[in-house]
């Protein structure tokens, strides 16, 4: 049923993780990602996997919902797999077959790759699974409101983000509302071709875009009652405020830099071969 | 020629398996015969609406039957398209369903896709319409011209323009202005004089259900509370307020009369009815009916 779909990931919790400030959280996704394109010899992603790890236990996010996560770009991780270790020549080959060269420096590269890749999506579903929508725009606001002074208009972007976010599941209820009620006039939505399906959605689409325009209409009629103007002026309820937690995380997140720096620093000449 | 509809044991659960499960029908069975005009009444989340829209097969029970004329409608050989032709179901607030550039083709909107042809197709959307009360000038204007009250009987025209023999209304005057609202109070009732076919109307007024229908159905907590004729349901109006609704206005006024040691009798549900008991009353008592 349409109505099952749940829009966003946020796991609602009071774990460590979940109270920190959204600006700091989103501040440090961007710096794990960073630091995951620092690491460059095989030793470095054991503390960056063992850094995640930990924050999902921290978070008490279950793992499995790493594979979760994963699961919808799967096709990509193995698609570029496959293409690094078909096409990138090394010296140590394994085997040659035409054009195609497989190499101990192609397997290297795609496996690490996929990790960098799995790490990535791993790392900012962390983020979406302990932040909730509203926060991680407030978030947003906040991180791009020294942009204000060149004109950027960062308040109407978030305001606009959590609008559209806010009537999701509103607009998922009217459709589905929408659509069982043409069903019962006798549409038919699940059979016919391409061309028969799409002319079959026009009698839910126009209702449903007339419905959007209305309720919009309804809200701008209602904030601006209570005198909405813009984010001039705007003071809010929830402050964000940056606690201990957040100077915590931003250390451990630097000494993961850090100790992924000295393993790249570490000269490690049996692995030559490989690299 | 009419259909008689029946449940057995229907259950209904929404999103089972997750937090969100929800029982929103639980093991009803009833039949309503042929050419009955049913009030269905009940607190907002009592299963009702859930309930109806099991009725012509938009939603499929998680267990028990539902039976048209004594075939389940889910068994095998039956077109479940078949079944919402013959049990109109109009929803709440039908004006947001229209979507056809004019009156007349959304009404037709129903009848084409039953596969009949222009000519029937024609016959029945002016037939629809008359029952509406929609006058031809507004067949060839865009619905979306139309006032709130007129938008919610061509939508309803759309539904009776399928002549479905059982025909199932979700408050169809909510929202409307009291003249709306009797307008189409009043040509529901005309078509359930006419045509014979069997009616079912959803409302949250006692007043609406005393004046239009034969029984009335209750539902609460997922259940059906009483099923029975307008009489027998009002007399029970302790156990109603119990459950958070009431019987009609008038019918108050009289229990208070009655209890405040005046001679009038109990079964009073419509204000026409009192006004006839109690200027007989004030005349002296003598019968005249």
């Amino acid at each position: 049923m349409i109505r099952d779909i749940t829009i966003g990931q946020y796991f609602p919790g009071h774990s460590p993780v979940h109270r920190m400030d959204p600006r700091m959280k989103l501040i440090l996704t961007i710096f794990y990602i960073v630091v995951l394109f620092f690491v460059s010899n095989p030793f470095g992603f054991i503390p960056a996997v063992f850094f995640l790890v930990c924050c999902y236990r921290v978070a008490r996010i279950p793992v499995k919902m790493i594979a979760k996560s994963i699961k919808p770009i799967l096709p990509i991780i193995i698609f570029t797999g496959i293409l690094n270790l078909l096409f990138i020549t090394g010296e140590s080959v394994i085997f040659t077959f035409g054009p195609v060269h497989v190499s101990w420096q192609g397997i290297y590269t795609s496996v690490k790759m996929a990790l960098r890749l799995i790490l990535l999506i791993a790392g900012t579903s962390l983020m979406t699974y302990t932040t909730s929508p509203i926060a991680l725009t407030d978030a947003i606001e906040q991180l791009l409101s020294p942009l204000k002074v060149v004109h950027f208009p960062a308040h109407e972007l978030a305001m606009m983000m959590s609008i559209a976010l806010r009537f999701i599941p509103t607009l998922v209820e009217e459709t589905d509302k929408i659509m069982s009620a043409q069903k019962a006039r006798g549409a038919d939505m699940e059979s016919g071709g391409l061309i028969q399906r799409a002319k079959s959605l026009i009698p839910v689409m126009i209702p449903l875009f007339i419905s959007a325009f209305r309720r919009a209409e309804e809200l701008a009629l209602a904030m601006e009652c209570r005198c909405y103007h813009g984010g001039e002026g705007r003071t809010r309820m929830k402050q964000l405020r940056y606690t201990r937690l957040d100077f915590t995380a931003l250390g451990i997140s630097v000494l993961l830099l850090a100790v992924i720096i000295a393993l790249n620093l570490i000269p490690m000449p049996f692995l030559d071969w490989l690299i | 020629m009419g259909l008689v509809i029946s449940t057995e044991h229907l259950t209904y659960t929404y999103s089972p398996g997750t937090p969100f499960e929800k029982v929103a029908v639980n093991d009803v069975s009833l039949t309503i015969g042929s050419g009955e005009m049913v009030g269905v009444i009940g607190h907002t989340g009592s299963g009702k609406s859930t309930l109806i829209q099991h009725l012509n097969g938009l939603l499929k029970p998680t267990s028990g039957r539902i039976l048209l004329d004594g075939r389940d409608i889910w068994g095998e050989g039956v077109k479940i398209r078949d079944v919402r032709f013959n049990v109109g179901l109009v929803f709440q607030y039908p004006e947001y369903q229209l979507f056809e550039e004019t009156v007349y083709k959304d009404i037709a909107f129903g009848p084409k896709n039953m596969g009949l042809d222009d000519k029937e197709i024609d016959k029945r959307v002016h037939e629809a319409a008359e029952f509406a009360g929609l006058s031809p000038e507004l067949l060839d204007k865009s619905p979306f011209e139309l006032s709130g009250g007129q938008k919610r009987r061509a939508a309803i025209a759309g539904v009776i323009a399928m002549e479905p023999k059982i025909l199932i209304l979700d408050e169809p005057a909510a929202g409307l202005d009291p003249r709306g609202r009797n307008r189409i109070l009043n040509q529901i009732r005309e078509y359930h004089a006419f045509t014979g076919n069997t009616v079912l109307l959803v409302s949250h007024s006692m007043e609406d259900v005393a004046n239009f229908a034969d029984k009335i159905l209750v539902m609460s907590n997922a259940k059906v509370f009483a099923y029975d004729t307008v009489e027998n349901v009002f007399a029970r109006s302790e156990e109603l307020r119990q459950i958070g609704l009431s019987v009609p206005q008038v019918t108050n006024v009289f229990h208070r009369l009655l209890a405040d040691g005046l001679d009038v009798p109990k079964n009073v549900y419509t204000v026409g009815y009192a006004k006839k008991k109690l200027l007989r009353i004030l005349q002296g008592g003598e019968d005249s009916e």
